[in-house]
């Protein structure tokens, strides 16, 4: 079953709370992963494997790096969900 | 082809990985692997090692790191008894190496001690696992010639194609080959990395008697397959190419 945007944005932000440390409420659709959130390019694609298993979208890598914020995954993630 | 062998895989990060599709082929041959991570990597390639046919061991193992390899072959023997091959597909150098004439003596240290003085160490750490007619196998990036962007790591690879041929010598009386492929360009992870990588993937589609997809990691995967099986037992110190052909052909 498809997830709703916002079951995206929770979940996303459970993922990336875990491999940066910062609270979920911190993580906003417009927050950049690089620039607010201090997610370098290898916890980026942790969060990536991680998002690809929980939500059954397929992120390949070469997509990863055109995610620059939250809201950017949430959409990629509900676009190409399973 | 692998059936009852053991493989001991490093380099596996994503799905990419040249290695993650040497493990999986082995797995579907009928081979056992242990996959190697380290630091940070560690939990990207346990999560990656669940999309192999078979979810395999994953061991820490930072080939720059003394304790971490004096322990290796003791660690193995919580996973198996004796390997039958090792690949190595590791490589890294810092940003700097890759502008040749600005590149720092430290860039340039760090990018041969973890890209070739690393396959030494590796064979070296397993060696005591490693039983009579076992392989080494290697990745590689043609060192014969300067190219575009590569840089320090060409020099690195041109250390490492060396340091291959002296393990073949030295690891030869111990019934140990060594052999590298050498590949053309692939789209992974460590590729992606080097800045203007994409200045080789037209030429090399263009040059290649057999053309070459830099999406498709699987006939160098299939390669490192082969040079780890029993079907190449009088092979050592070699270099197969596996780029299209490209090396072949002048312009």
């Amino acid at each position: 079953m498809a997830h709703t945007e916002q079951e995206i944005l929770d979940g996303l932000a459970e993922i990336v709370a875990e491999e940066t440390g910062v609270d979920t409420a911190e993580v906003t659709a417009d927050k950049s992963f690089t620039d607010d959130l201090d997610v370098d390019s290898l916890s980026m694609m942790t969060i990536a494997v991680s998002a690809e298993e929980k939500f059954g979208a397929k992120i390949p890598d070469e997509e990863v790096k055109n995610l620059k914020t939250v809201g950017d995954a949430v959409t990629y993630i509900k676009n190409n969900q399973a | 082809m692998l059936t009852g062998k053991t493989f001991l895989i490093t380099g596996v990060l994503m799905e990419s990985s040249i290695a993650f599709h040497v493990a999986r082929l082995a797995q579907e041959q009928g081979a056992s692997v242990i996959l190697t991570s380290f630091g940070r990597t560690m939990r990207i390639t346990e999560k990656i090692a669940g999309r192999l046919p078979e979810r395999p061991p994953v061991i820490e193992l930072d080939v720059t790191d003394e304790a971490h390899l004096d322990t290796l072959a003791d660690r193995l023997g919580e996973h198996c008894d004796q390997l039958d091959g090792v690949l190595h597909s590791i490589g890294f150098a810092p940003e700097g190496a890759f502008t040749f004439l600005e590149a720092s003596w430290e860039d340039v240290s760090t990018a041969v001690h973890v890209s070739a003085y690393s396959l030494k160490a590796l064979a070296v750490a397993a060696l005591p696992r490693m039983r009579e007619g076992s392989s080494v196998v290697g990745l590689t990036f043609d060192a014969s010639f300067a190219w575009p962007v590569y840089d320090w790591m060409g020099v690195a690879k041109a250390a490492f194609e060396s340091t291959s041929r002296y393990l073949a010598r030295d690891l030869g009386p111990k019934g140990v080959r060594c052999n590298l492929v050498a590949a053309g360009p692939i789209k992974t992870t460590a590729a992606r990395s080097i800045p203007g990588f994409e200045q080789f993937e037209e030429k090399w589609q263009e040059r290649a008697p057999l053309g070459w997809d830099v999406t498709d990691p699987v006939p160098t995967a299939r390669a490192c397959v082969a040079l780890l099986s029993d079907w190449f037992p009088a092979t050592t110190g070699e270099i197969v190419h596996v780029d299209g052909g490209f090396h072949a052909v002048g312009t």
